[in-house]
């Protein structure tokens, strides 16, 4: 993509993060930011850190220094339920569905926080919890559209094949409306003809909605076709943050890919 | 009729709403353990404990009448009883639940046989151990329709039991597939991050889920207490839910009440027709050695989803 499009503000910041489990560092004084409105790539090696971020970013893990900023609020650490009910929507690198519901169901479960009826009404299935969820199946049933899974709604997801998952969970995710989508490998494992249909739909997600999107991904060729920025991780520092042929020429980044022998002189 | 097919009838009929009973129970396991994958080995007691409760609201001599001089009419007495079964499902997440999450099942399963021991003995020191008579009205004493048009023996409180049951299924099962909450309650049951990242809140999901199978465990009692009296042995009952449990699944609500029939049913026949070959009673344990036989052939039982687990 062309680096002339226009982007908003930042709508993620991080800051200096530091995260370790025990003795072992995963981040170590990691910053870099997230424009409105663009597809950023976080790329590096196999261990580099790159999960680790997105759970930061989301709050499943609380790093030890450093601070996120969203949407104009700077803070310590996130937290899950705060995250997803403030517009930060995701998946993960090893599908995590409900595996027991149906697509729809499932897709369903995306709507989680725009949902407000209260117990009581939803207990006895009366009246307005009815209505609304009628309303949200609606929108659900766009996403479904938007996706090209009709054919899918009712199957149990367990059942259904590796790539036809990984769309269901990028469907809970959007039916979210998430204003950032944090994407984990989304086309990780997949054939050529899956990642193409992927790619379009991470594409027309940014382009149609608007969402910000974050992913990480190591197939080099896609993270170059779509991403409007790329941000390097190696062994949980940043080596390198540009434009993807920035990155590409970046002599730390051919290194770290590709291994480089150092002589003991 | 002929009076040989009329006692197998009755047989069976008495077998089903046995079953009915334990099914209750049951269910109370089972909608704890799709939520959070915890086997509540206080889900007996806790039907004690609400028993417990009601009847103190509601008889003279308990604590209500003791420290105001009066007592709540039965309608009040289980609605505070309900909100008593809230109350202890928000103090086990707040107090026990919150700091084992992410452990091992068999953490939190001796968890719960703490907590079966504490809530055994709160309710001793509360409302004493000797039994008591629950009464809020419902029938007693036989159908005198079914004994007359034909001729048949069946408890009227059984019935109550079973029309209840079938009641309380029906709604979870609406409230289950139908809800956000409910459909929240599953996500959970399904995967832990996945639900967090959609933003459903763990810890509330237990207080509901807790709070439900609080107030199966309220109609439980009930109806065991109506039918026995309150007594400690009420949480022994708990251990007939287990075979009902490995027969229905643990994951499945219709499995917990298939389940239930089959043991009542079971037990029954075989007390009445296998028990003479053997010396009788072996009512008490032929429950068991029915679970044993589905561990062999069966283990994820009738309903239960397969469980495939890399060792």
């Amino acid at each position: 993509m062309e680096g002339d499009r226009k982007f908003g503000d930042p709508i993620l910041e991080v800051q200096d993060i530091n995260l370790s489990f025990g003795g072992v560092t995963a981040l170590e004084g990691v910053s870099f930011d997230i424009l409105n409105g663009e597809v950023r790539a976080i790329i590096g090696p196999n261990g580099a850190g790159k999960s680790s971020m997105l759970n930061v970013i989301n709050g499943f893990y609380h790093p030890q220094q450093g601070q996120i900023t969203y949407k104009g609020k700077t803070r310590r650490q996130m937290r899950p339920h705060h995250a997803a009910s403030s517009g930060i929507a995701r998946t993960f690198q090893n599908i995590a569905l409900f595996k027991g519901m149906s697509t729809l169901d499932n897709i369903m479960t995306g709507r989680n926080t725009k949902m407000r009826k209260n117990l009581l009404w939803q207990a006895l299935y009366l009246g307005p919890a009815k209505r609304e969820e009628l309303e949200h199946r609606d929108f659900v049933e766009h996403v479904i559209d938007f996706l090209e899974i009709q054919a899918i709604r009712k199957t149990p997801v367990g059942k259904l094949p590796y790539g036809m998952q990984k769309r269901v969970e990028l469907g809970r995710a959007l039916a979210a409306e998430p204003e950032l989508l944090l994407l984990d490998e989304p086309m990780a494992g997949m054939n050529l003809e899956e990642k193409e249909d992927m790619c379009r739909f991470v594409l027309d997600v940014n382009d149609q909605f608007g969402t910000t999107i974050a992913l990480i991904e190591h197939d080099m060729g896609v993270v170059m076709d779509i991403s409007d920025r790329v941000v390097v991780l190696d062994y949980g520092k940043k080596i390198a943050d540009g434009t993807p042929e920035e990155v590409r020429a970046d002599q730390r980044v051919i290194e770290a890919y590709l291994g480089v022998t150092r002589d003991d002189n | 009729m002929n009076p040989e097919l009329l006692f197998f009838l009755e047989t069976v009929i008495g077998g089903l709403m046995a079953g009915v009973m334990y099914a209750l129970v049951a269910l109370g396991f089972v909608l704890i353990f799709k939520a959070s994958g915890i086997f509540n080995f206080a889900q007996g007691v806790m039907c004690l404990f609400a028993a417990l409760a009601l009847y103190d609201f509601m008889a003279p001599g308990g604590w209500v009448d003791r420290w105001f001089g009066f007592t709540f009419p039965v309608w009040a007495a289980i609605a505070l009883t309900i909100v008593v079964m809230i109350i202890l499902a928000w103090v086990i997440e707040r107090f026990v639940l919150q700091y084992l999450v992410q452990q091992e099942p068999i953490i939190l399963f001796m968890a719960t046989i703490g907590l079966a021991y504490v809530l055994e003995g709160v309710g001793d020191i509360l409302f004493g151990s000797d039994v008591k008579p629950l009464d809020i009205g419902l029938p007693q004493g036989a159908s005198d329709w079914l004994l007359d048009n034909f001729n048949l023996y069946v408890e009227k409180l059984e019935v109550v039991a079973a029309v209840t049951a079938a009641v309380l299924v029906t709604v979870l099962a609406v409230f289950f597939q139908r809800t956000r909450i409910g459909r929240a309650l599953r996500a959970v049951a399904d995967d832990h991050q996945a639900a967090l990242s959609v933003g459903i809140s763990l810890r509330t999901i237990w207080v509901i889920v807790w709070s439900v199978s609080g107030i199966v465990a309220l109609v439980a009692g009930i109806m065991w207490g109506s039918k026995s009296g309150v007594q400690f042995s009420l949480s022994l009952i708990a251990l007939k839910a287990l075979p009902v449990l490995i027969l229905g699944g643990f994951t499945s609500v219709p499995g917990a009440i298939v389940g239930g029939l089959i043991i009542g049913v079971g037990e029954k026949i075989a007390e009445v027709y296998l028990g003479p070959l053997v010396g009788g009673a072996i009512e008490n344990w032929f429950a068991y050695m029915l679970a044993l036989a589905f561990l062999l052939f069966r283990p994820q039982g009738l309903f239960g989803e397969r469980i495939i687990e890399r060792v």
